[in-house]
């Protein structure tokens, strides 16, 4: 087998992968970093991230206002502490970015300008038109460039941790065009491979998102925390899922019912005077209950509501959300300049993930997570539009450093053992390839989803969810009798599509049982049936640990810090 | 929604086992409302699971997904399959090595990607204390349309000099190099000029203007080939001055 060695192994090349790889290349060009993804790092998901990034920028704007609104977002259950690094840390990294070459849309005077977005109490959401995503990874990706020594491993599919002495010591992964696992040995690993929208039938989140990196690591015995928290974005495109950026509104759109009225002005939806601007999980709470009432406009998918952008203007909507339009013209047909979005809420957003502390460390020795596939509890119960890639710009490269300090002071691992692992890694999906089965990969895909919606939907209670624990469950017994047809080498996409699924199943269960476990109503984790918060009982991080018979539960304390928890209305 | 039967055929290669590339049929009940992506996802999920194509955010922008669809260079998810008749052949993108199937060899595309530097290029770096650069609305503009380029390689499959000369440096790669030349942060234009009138770069353009035809995102790389072409030879004639050309 063939044994690769670099000093520092990234899994994943999306936005926190690319700023950990910039971070610790340009910290010691002698060191050695790999970059391994599934795909080539410009495919990765934070492609389509559309509305902007946040970070304080404007006279009016200061880094406690900041703070505050993440930690009142968050449900107040984000570590304050980390909130305070990330609110100080966020206008450096955008900064750094602009340097990079990063096309912010500009103010006449020259400066970036900002826009607004839910839940910030003032405009610093800074953005590149409604295409934010696409070049904050093209800029990464292309400034990555530079580094000789950062390495790219295009297309190869990590499918396992290699542990040895109580530290990680590199990764099993199969090289997608030649069909062989190669064993990267290294002495720290960075996990940057995003979230795992693809759990649920209706998402935003493209193919890719399979949760590998949180069940990689979950397999390994680390904990994934506060995994009950799945953000439902307000404004998706009916049958596709696609995300229409919620800078829509930060421009000045509305949302309205089937009789035309702005509900969440006319009605009190714990949203106040930011009516169109609240946080994510209220708006998509709002816009299921107009749904129910009866005020929700009949489609070919379901009821969905209108986002109205018609009032703005076809040179705003051309110069600051041309992709909005592009995309409800191709995959709607409806043009934004003169006739209401259909839109309903989708599954955008994982707040839970590998549990790390403020360096990105792990409890395993040697392994790093950063970006969505982390959770370093800057969004709590519920995460505020704009956070996330600024998330990935600040962990990404703090979890890089940090990643590059462990590599400096451990010793090497132990190659026989860690072939040993990575040959029977090798054996494992081999017998993969092609395996009799009577179980279809589609139909199992196709029951987890429905599952995972009528459980762990916008609005939960405890007979559904416990049914849900029950089918996820199942369905990783039925998976053991997963049947595969392709028995190719050369990239054999339904191989790695099993990967993926058994990856999807081990995640959803612990969202699953997370979510059943917590007896309160709490940012985006709404009971029908426990409708408050219950800060005497569950003010507590969720860790779901590996167990015999599916996840274990365990407590983590919340740090708080100078904002004592409170009602939150806005 | 009324579902229609359409034909699919779909050009297939397994190296592991055929000795050349075959073509395969099949009948996909579609909806009104499908692109040519779904049509490739229905029958990887319910008819043959062998087939192997790349895709991910069906939103065109991840740029996986590209494809030959009836001869022409097509982004799957974004074109129709209401645009196309009942019959509707699928293959991998031209002027690439096919891997498997529909998925092409990348490897030269991203060797031609870094040999433009397509990073912002500084006689010395800007400190991060200095701040973020001005940089007017009209200066954005000047490059603004050449960063939207989603490496889809449409424009690689659809050139003729590609075709001839697989080692052009190709319509994608120009623009980006172009791009941060138009940038007004940028200082790395005689770098990128030089290598600009290397061999097999812009001056090997024979303005078929195909490339801007099929892209997807309206980069119009064949525009910017040509500034590129101007700007590299003023450039050469003024020594080290530079133009930052019109629109």
């Amino acid at each position: 087998m063939d044994v690769i060695r670099h000093d520092l192994i990234i899994v994943g090349g999306g936005g926190a992968g690319l700023r950990a790889a910039i971070a610790a290349a340009e910290k010691d060009p002698k060191a050695s970093i790999a970059l391994v993804s599934k795909v080539y790092p410009m495919r990765s998901h934070t492609v389509s991230a559309e509305g902007g990034a946040a970070a304080v920028a404007r006279a009016d704007d200061n880094l406690e206002m900041h703070a505050f609104d993440t930690v009142k977002g968050s449900d107040f259950l984000g570590d304050q502490d980390v909130i305070q690094y990330f609110v100080g840390e966020a206008p450096k990294e955008l900064t750094l970015l602009e340097h990079w070459g990063c096309p912010w849309s500009r103010n006449e005077d020259g400066s970036v300008a900002t826009r607004a977005f839910g839940g910030m109490s003032t405009k610093r959401t800074w953005y590149a038109a409604d295409k934010v995503g696409f070049h904050m990874l093209h800029t990464l990706f292309q400034h990555s460039l530079r580094f000789p020594n950062i390495v790219r491993y295009d297309e190869y599919f990590v499918s396992k941790l290699i542990v040895d002495g109580g530290a990680v010591r590199g990764c099993a992964a199969l090289d997608m065009r030649e069909g062989v696992v190669r064993l990267f040995l290294g002495r720290a690993v960075i996990l940057a491979t995003g979230g795992g929208g693809k759990i649920f039938p209706f998402t935003t989140n493209g193919n890719i998102k399979t949760a590998d990196g949180m069940a990689l690591a979950y397999r390994e015995g680390v904990a994934l925390k506060d995994m009950e928290f799945v953000q439902y974005h307000p404004t998706g495109l009916p049958g596709t899922g696609i995300l229409i950026t919620e800078g829509t509104r930060g421009e000045g759109g509305y949302l309205k019912n089937s009789e035309g009225e702005r509900f969440l002005v006319s009605r009190d939806y714990g949203v106040g005077t930011k009516a169109e601007l609240g946080p994510r999980d209220m708006i998509s709470r709002a816009i299921i209950q107009e749904i129910e009432a009866g005020r929700g406009i009949q489609g070919p998918y379901g009821e969905y509501v209108h986002l109205d952008l018609t009032h703005l203007g076809e040179e705003a909507i051309m110069k600051k959300l041309p992709m909005v339009r592009e995309l409800t013209k191709i995959y709607v047909g409806v043009d934004p300049v003169h006739q209401p979005i259909p839109v309903r809420p989708v599954l955008h957003y994982m707040m839970g993930g590998v549990d790390v502390d403020i360096d990105g460390a792990t409890t395993l020795p040697g392994l790093y997570a950063a970006g969505e596939v982390a959770c370093v509890s800057l969004n709590g119960a519920n995460r505020l539009g704009s956070n996330s890639l600024t998330e990935c710009l600040v962990f990404g490269a703090r979890a890089g450093l940090h990643a590059l300090n462990f590599v400096r002071g451990t010793d090497g691992p132990n190659e026989t053992v860690c072939l040993r692992q990575a040959e029977e890694e090798a054996g494992r999906i081999a017998g993969l390839r092609g395996k009799r089965g009577k179980e279809k990969m589609s139909q199992l895909r196709r029951e987890l989803g429905i599952a995972m919606e009528s459980g762990c939907g916008v609005y939960r209670e405890q007979a559904s969810m416990d049914e849900t624990v029950h089918a996820v469950a199942a369905l990783r017994g039925r998976y053991e009798g997963l049947g595969l047809e392709d028995k190719s080498t050369v990239f054999n996409t339904e191989l790695t599509a099993a990967l993926e699924l058994g990856n999807l199943i081990a995640v959803a269960e612990t969202i699953a049982v997370s979510a059943a476990h917590r007896k309160e109503s709490r940012g985006a984790h709404a009971r029908r049936d426990a409708k408050t918060r219950d800060d005497q009982n569950f003010l507590y991080h969720t860790l779901a640990h590996t167990g015999y018979s599916g996840p274990r539960l365990s407590k983590k304390p919340v740090t708080l810090g100078i904002w004592v928890p409170e009602e939150r209305k806005y | 929604m009324s579902e229609q039967k359409k034909t699919f055929v779909i050009t297939r290669f397994d190296p592991d086992r055929d000795p050349a590339p075959r073509q395969q049929s099949y009948e996909v009940p579609v909806q009104p409302d499908w692109k040519v992506l779904d049509a490739l996802n229905y029958i990887k999920d319910e008819i043959d699971p062998s087939l192997s194509h790349r895709w991910s955010c069906r939103m065109a922008v991840c740029g996986s997904c590209g494809m030959m669809v009836n001869g022409k260079p097509s982004l799957t998810c974004k074109d129709a399959v209401s645009d196309y008749g009942n019959r509707i052949e699928v293959a991998p993108l031209s002027n690439f090595p096919i891997v498997r199937d529909l998925i092409v060899e990348l490897e030269s595309f991203m060797e031609k990607l870094k040999s433009v530097k397509p990073w912002i290029v500084k006689a010395k770096e800007r400190a991060l204390e200095e701040g973020a650069h001005r940089q007017s609305p009209e200066q954005l503009e000047e490059f603004k349309q050449f960063s939207y380029c989603i490496n889809c390689m449409l424009c690689y499959s659809a050139c003729p000099v590609v075709a001839n000369e697989p080692d052009f440096l190709g319509p994608a790669a120009i623009a980006l190099g172009h791009r941060y030349n138009m940038d007004s942060r940028d200082e790395g234009q005689s770098e990128r000029n030089e290598i600009f009138r290397g061999e097999g770069t812009v001056f090997s353009c024979s303005y078929a203007n195909e490339c801007s035809e099929v892209c997807p995102k309206h980069v119009d790389p064949a525009a910017a080939v040509n500034q590129a072409k101007f700007n590299a030879v003023i450039d050469w004639v003024t020594g080290f001055v530079t133009t930052r050309g019109g629109k």
